[in-house]
């Protein structure tokens, strides 16, 4: 039953990690692909990380995971926003409807 | 199970190429610095699995070191683009 649970997430954070990295690639702009990259590459790491705690069961190996969990979920948006804190203030420009993609 | 950890790592490889376009071709240094870290975290998964695959419980100790380098290292270089030195 853990099992079964345990693959579930895996599936749910593989989409989720797929959908992120197809964002980046095919967005028309710095800050929209900040947004898909930042969003779900967190979900789709922390629910991976949920599937690997199930599948390990109550051992040190998930007690370091959940840490590594806890710490992906601080880190990652705090690095995008670093990021996107950079870009606007060197004068990137937004993407507006009509114009062409970067 | 362990079908299950080799398609997700083969499929997080494809992503990571997908990732590679963005950090090669992409206009400006803010779409490379942030494909790179993407490459990262998918870097730290694909370490857990291997882990995984082969039985060995010493790549999470590694994948946690690679999280706080990748972290440092993405605020260092946005430290030193925003000031032009890293202080």
């Amino acid at each position: 039953m853990l099992t079964i649970l345990a693959i579930i997430c895996i599936l749910i954070g593989l989409f989720f990690m797929v959908v992120g990295a197809v964002g980046l690639l095919r967005f028309p702009d710095f800050y929209t692909r900040a947004h898909a990259s930042g969003k779900c590459d967190t979900l789709g790491e922390g629910m991976m990380l949920v599937g690997f705690i199930l599948y390990e069961g109550m051992t040190l190996i998930s007690v370091k995971l959940l840490l590594l969990a806890i710490f992906i979920f601080i880190s990652s948006p705090t690095a995008v926003h670093a990021l996107v804190h950079v870009a606007y203030s060197r004068g990137v420009a937004p993407w507006k409807k009509g114009d062409e993609r970067q | 199970m362990n079908d299950i950890f080799l398609a997700s790592t083969i499929i997080l490889v494809i992503t990571i190429f997908l990732c590679l376009y963005r950090a090669i071709y992409g206009p400006g240094v803010e779409n490379r610095l942030i494909a790179v870290n993407t490459i990262g975290t998918k870097t730290i998964i694909i370490l857990l699995l291997i882990g995984l695959l082969y039985g060995r419980p010493i790549f999470v100790d590694i994948s946690i070191v690679y999280a706080m380098i990748n972290f440092i290292a993405t605020i260092a270089i946005a430290k030193y683009l925003r000031r032009g030195c890293v202080c």
